[in-house]
């Protein structure tokens, strides 16, 4: 289980609609120590991109701060019936995609 | 309370302030004080007892609307038919017979001004201490769609009594291969390991009576009290059975459908065939009425004398509390209840209390003959209860001749606080 989405399936057109995303990782802050001393490498998500019908609508930059399993939720109107798509990219190459249909009516 | 001030009373004022100034430790030999506690569960009625052992003089007056207590600990045992309700209650006779006044009646208002507690039937008590161990309350508007309606149908069963038989009748009635649930609240809540020796529990009922069915915990916690211990039991007992969705996999319960008997999570929807929900929680209303819990919904507290750090003369002890450390429990309250009595007591008689150690010991069980426990050690570190030394948990790889010493060890333990607090 890499991500969990949940977007409505059905909206009015011009009604605000909320979506959420939850994607599994540990956010390793890269300023912890093991118990030789060894530095831990970080290894965070670094960012996280939604795009509605291809068109960019959130974006957001994550730090070493936020927690293991980031969960985001943010608002948009529903303009079109499509598709959001969801990408995560992160240090070490990390990168997930998900996406989710809405039938907008 | 307000009459008019005569010449005749107006002197009386006079000679009491002057006596009093004069030989407080005279009048005080005469009167120790009156200390009304609110809330007789574990933490009301040891705290009630304790300051009446401590010095028979203290008048104290324990007010509770419910002429029985039904425990919380072993509850999940009536659940799962492994026990009848009647063994969990317990009477105030006793406590009556020590000299304790109880009231049966609610309180309803506190004037901290006044010192003074009014009970649902218009009587008055005035105190010098109030200790108020009310437990607590749903936080209802944390959890969308649920409320005492809808306990009806998919019960909370985390105050016993009539919502233990309703989820236990509900268990009973459910064809083979139907699913329950349990959604569990994040911290702080009462008793943090309960909603896991629930689980435990009704996978015994069903392996043993609907083998095919299975437990979903909806959990809004990614870990828990116990954890490793929980884990290995259910593997060991039931396979398969329990499956649990945490807070990273999307277990958080946000809202409830009554109607359509559905639980609502960040990520899905849930239809089990019981559903058992535990809202989240808050110290119990009184704590409210009086002003004493916080935006947190808890209550923050001295934690040398319990006394609220929001109004004086009032001590809040057991799960309204805002403990830090020191889980919300049975045995916690009583611990909390025995130690602010010791410090009323002190503040009553014009001395510093001492800070108190604080113990406390759980026992989970997971299926008959199968538990294992908690004990811990608090002491008041900063305006919280921290861990200290000496605290210790069951082993995780333990073979089961422990197990079933532990569970003998855990109806002993039951025995022994049922009778200190209500005996």
């Amino acid at each position: 289980m890499a991500a969990l989405i949940n977007v409505p399936s059905k909206a009015r057109r011009g009604d605000i609609i909320e979506i959420r995303t939850l994607t599994s990782h540990i956010m390793e802050t890269g300023f912890r120590h093991t118990a030789d001393g060894k530095l831990v490498p970080r290894d965070i998500i670094t960012s996280f991109a939604c795009r509605y019908n291809g068109t960019e609508i959130f974006r957001a930059d994550l730090f070493p701060a936020i927690a293991a399993n980031p969960y985001l939720s943010f608002f948009t109107v529903a303009k079109d019936s499509g598709k959001f798509e969801f990408e995560w990219i992160g240090d070490n190459g990390y990168s997930t995609t998900a996406s989710a249909s809405i039938t907008v009516e | 309370m307000n009459a008019p001030v005569t010449r005749r009373n107006a002197v009386l004022g006079v000679a009491v302030a002057a006596t009093s100034l004069a030989a407080p430790s005279i009048l005080r030999a005469q009167s120790a004080g009156r200390v009304v506690v609110v809330g007789g569960g574990f933490g009301g009625a040891a705290c009630a007892r304790a300051l009446k052992r401590a010095d028979a003089r203290v008048q104290v007056t324990l007010i509770e609307p419910n002429k029985t207590y039904i425990s919380c600990p072993f509850s999940n045992e009536v659940i799962a038919g492994l026990r009848e309700i009647e063994v969990q209650q317990f009477g105030y006779d006793r406590l009556g017979a020590a000299g304790i006044t109880v009231v049966a009646q609610a309180a309803t208002a506190i004037d901290a001004q006044k010192r003074r507690v009014t009970t649902g039937d218009g009587t008055a008590f005035g105190y010098d201490r109030l200790v108020l161990s009310p437990g607590i309350d749903f936080h209802l508007e944390a959890l969308p769609g649920y409320d005492e309606a809808a306990s009806e149908t998919m019960p909370h069963a985390w105050k016993a009594g009539a919502q233990t038989l309703l989820l236990r009748r509900q268990l009973e009635a459910m064809p083979d291969g139907g699913t329950v649930a349990i959604a569990i609240p994040a911290n702080p809540s009462r008793c943090p390991p309960a909603p896991y020796e629930r689980a435990g529990l009704i996978a015994h009922y069903l392996k043993t009576k609907k083998p095919r069915s299975k437990v979903l915990i909806l959990d809004a916690k990614d870990t828990f009290s116990l954890q490793r211990l929980f884990e290995q039991a259910w593997k060991e007992l039931y396979g398969d059975m329990i499956e649990r969705v945490a807070l990273s996999q999307g277990g958080r319960v946000t809202a409830i459908d009554a109607a359509a008997r559905t639980i609502v999570t960040e990520f899905g929807n849930y239809t089990p065939d019981v559903a058992n929900v535990i809202p989240p929680q808050r110290a119990g209303r009184i704590a409210g009425v009086a002003g004493v819990a916080d935006a947190t919904g808890w209550c923050p507290i001295d934690p040398v004398t319990f006394e609220s750090k929001l109004v004086p003369n009032v001590h809040v002890i057991g799960d309204a509390c805002l403990g830090g450390g020191i889980p919300k429990s049975a045995s916690a309250a009583i611990t909390q209840g025995k130690a602010g009595a010791a410090a009323i007591v002190s503040l009553l008689a014009g001395r510093t209390p001492e800070a108190p150690r604080l113990t406390g010991v759980c026992y989970s069980t997971v299926a008959p003959g199968y538990s294992f426990s908690l004990a811990g050690n608090y002491q008041p570190r900063g305006d919280i209860f921290a861990e200290v030394e000496g605290s210790a948990t069951s082993p995780v790889d333990a073979p089961r001749e422990l197990r079933a010493r532990e569970a003998d060890e855990a109806e002993r333990w039951f025995q022994a606080i049922t009778a200190d607090c209500f005996g």
